[in-house]
């Protein structure tokens, strides 16, 4: 299985402010009731984007200018709450590409890196710096060099930390890891045999 | 070189370094439920990989299920079609599944340590990020996304990087009326619901060597408010004998090589934690969430923060949205704030002696006049235990709904849902904006018995008070 090396994300971005931004809010529990994760994408951020009736409440993923964005810039401790990959997939489905906050849950970092979607944190005040320019012009092309760990735009160049293991694993395309924990099974059945709880 | 519990099980466990620098980590017990499953069965067909240890696996079904509906097809039929699916699923590989019909079915971290599957010194991991409370028996238990399920069934491994350990002594006495949930409620009101990132939390001290396997579970269940991936205590004899006689359990000989292997994988007296904390259990009051994050709690005497008496830009921030969200007024004490709805239940405060001990005191009580409650066991297996001892009854006297077993209103995927705006006292772990169902809910997490006090007073209060608790 041949995985895209992820060496980088090009495109324009849109700012989703605020601190500890559960998995609930990200995509709410009540669109889990499917079997596959097609079509969460149109379900992301629900209850903060739409009043009950469905119409729109004030959100930045509900201005026409953002629209198009596939990298999603946000605040401290993003992802945090459930395991539910339902969330990065709502986040992948919906067109982002990429996401770089001041910083991430566990679980949700590591959903999405096996999913490709790269995940870099950032200082308060770099985000800062780029949410402006994003504001001033919703068309700023935004690389997201993963292998540089940097974040260029308009001239400007600022630092994006990404963890060294999720990283390798994504520049050099092993970011699903199944293939290589397939290579390693003939050692599993091995280790297995000798821990008593795992007899058959 | 003496080690922890976490290092030793990681190394016991530990398969071969990946490229990355990651772990490729033998995980001993899966558990799996209807919700985060069905689309790893569907990755799998499609890469037509068959489950590595199918008798590694198991399976219950919690998130979707009613709790007043006990025939199929349920009245929902995207919920029929998820319990269908997981049916298929274990039949076509060969899980066992705890379904309905087998009397065991639950919460599936309920059901994991009553049915004796939860052991020390071995890897858990689920599909869901209360996985943490199998740690309360010594595990190393963590949730797991959809794709890494995946990993599991195919493989029996996943690729994880190792974590930091942070052992938290919590020393001396718990005062009455203070309880397992008010210490883990405390403990990440001060780390904080992210102090955990990248950390194992390892629990000890006098207040968890005197607590029951119980209460162990329901601290181990929030660590991951409070960031934590994983929360262990070391095993002892508490643990050892929850453990005997359970199903899954080993018998004979093999118990008493089990014991003893299970015995050398507590943490070494002398090993190196990276973080070390203390915390003491007389600072720890019966404590109430107020906000829309579990770190955001104070004590029952406490009054709700005022976003302008602080400095910090941030938490401002995060009290303001808090509050415009709760409609809660800065400066006005928690106590006395009404209540719509009562939830006893979930995976943190779910189990016998949860019902027990608000069973004690709310005997011969009445639920205020137009608050709805509800009472609802985390497995079959509770619920049978309770009915025996009569607690259904006495629920049911008290003005409580008696329920089937189900996750129910924690995340209400299920009919159990706050309607509007409704203001919940629950005994759950997620006060998060839209937790409970409704996308204006709002949620107080609590102790069962400050949960059973705000039912019968109508009002946030405290039980102490309220039940004459000393
Ligand atoms: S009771 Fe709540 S937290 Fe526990 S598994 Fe069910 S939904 Fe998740």
């Amino acid at each position: 299985m041949a995985l895209e090396k992820i060496t980088s994300r090009t495109g324009r971005g849109v700012y989703v402010p605020g601190n500890d931004i559960d998995t609930d809010r990200i995509i709410p529990a009540r669109f889990m009731k499917c079997v596959t994760f097609d079509g969460l994408g149109e379900f992301l951020f629900y209850d903060v984007r739409k009043n009950a009736d469905g119409t729109n409440k004030p959100h930045p993923l509900n201005e026409s200018r953002f629209k198009g964005a596939t990298l999603l810039f946000s605040g401290a401790n993003f992802g945090c709450g459930s395991s539910r990959e339902h969330a990065p997939q709502a986040i992948q489905k919906y067109g982002f590409q990429a996401v770089i906050a001041e910083g991430f849950a566990e679980i949700f970092f590591g959903n999405c890196t096996t999913l490709g979607i790269p995940c870099a944190t950032a200082s308060r005040a770099d985000i800062a710096t780029i949410a402006s320019a994003i504001e001033a012009n919703p068309q700023t092309e935004i690389v997201f060099d993963v292998a540089k760990q940097e974040i260029r735009f308009g001239g400007q160049t600022v630092k994006a930390a990404v963890r060294e293991t999720a990283r390798d694993a994504l520049v050099n395309g092993r970011w699903d890891a199944i293939g290589e924990l397939l290579e390693g099974v003939p050692q599993v059945k091995a280790m297995a045999a000798k821990l008593p709880y795992l007899a058959a | 070189m003496p080690k922890s519990l976490f290092e030793k099980v990681w190394d016991a466990h530990t398969v071969r370094k990946l490229a990355n620098g990651q772990t490729q980590l033998l995980i001993g017990t899966h558990l799996i439920h209807e919700v985060t499953s069905p689309q790893a069965f569907g990755m799998l067909r499609d890469l037509k990989l068959k489950v590595a240890m199918p008798h590694r696996t198991f399976a219950t079904v919690d998130h979707i299920i009613p709790t007043d509906q006990l025939v199929e097809p349920y009245g929902d039929p995207l919920a029929q079609a998820m319990m269908d699916e997981l049916r298929k699923s274990c039949r076509e590989f060969g899980i066992t599944f705890f379904d309905r019909a087998s009397g065991k079915q639950g919460i599936v971290h309920i059901v994991g340590p009553e049915q004796g599957i939860t052991q020390p010194g071995t890897t858990i991991a689920c599909g869901d990020s209360h996985t943490s409370t199998h740690g309360a028996f010594g595990a190393i238990a963590f949730g797991i996304g959809t794709t890494q399920i995946r990993d599991v069934l195919a493989t029996q491994t996943i690729a994880l990087g190792k974590l930091k350990v942070r052992r938290i002594n919590v020393t001396g006495k718990l005062r009455p009326g203070v309880y397992a949930k008010d210490v883990i409620l405390h403990i990440i009101r001060t780390l904080g619901v992210n102090g955990g990132t990248g950390f194992a939390y390892e629990y000890g001290g006098e207040v968890f060597d005197h607590f029951s396997m119980e209460e162990r579970m329901t601290v181990c269940n929030m660590s991951i408010e409070g960031g934590a991936r994983a929360g262990y205590v070391n095993p002892d004899e508490t643990t050892f004998s929850y453990l005997k006689g359970r199903p899954y359990s080993p018998k004979g000989a093999a118990w008493d090589s089990a014991v003893a292997q299970w015995k050398s994988f507590a943490s070494d007296a002398d090993c190196y934690y990276d973080d070390v904390v203390t915390i003491a259990a007389a600072d720890i009051a019966p404590t109430v969430t107020w906000g829309i994050n579990p770190g955001q709690g104070i004590s029952i005497a406490e009054a709700i923060p005022d976003p302008t008496k602080t400095t910090s830009v941030d938490e401002k921030a995060s009290i303001e949205e808090a509050l415009a969200y709760m409609k809660l007024k800065p400066g006005a004490p928690i106590k006395g704030t009404k209540i719509d709805v009562a939830f006893i239940g979930s995976c943190t405060n779910g189990r016998l002696s949860d019902f027990q001990e608000v069973a004690r005191f709310v005997r011969g009580r009445k639920v205020a006049a137009g608050v709805k409650a509800i009472a609802v066991p985390g497995s079959q297996i509770v619920a049978l235990q309770c009915e025996k001892l009569g607690l259904d009854k006495i629920f049911s006297e008290a003005g409580f709904e008696w329920r089937a077993a189900g996750c129910s209103m924690c995340l209400a995927m299920n009919p159990d849902k706050l309607i509007g705006d409704q203001l919940c006292a629950s005994s759950s772990n997620r006060n998060f904006k839209g937790r409970q169902g409704s996308p204006t809910g709002r949620t107080l997490l609590m102790s069962p018995l400050m949960v059973a006090a705000a039912a019968v007073a109508g009002s946030v209060a405290d039980a102490r008070e309220v039940f004459a608790v000393n």
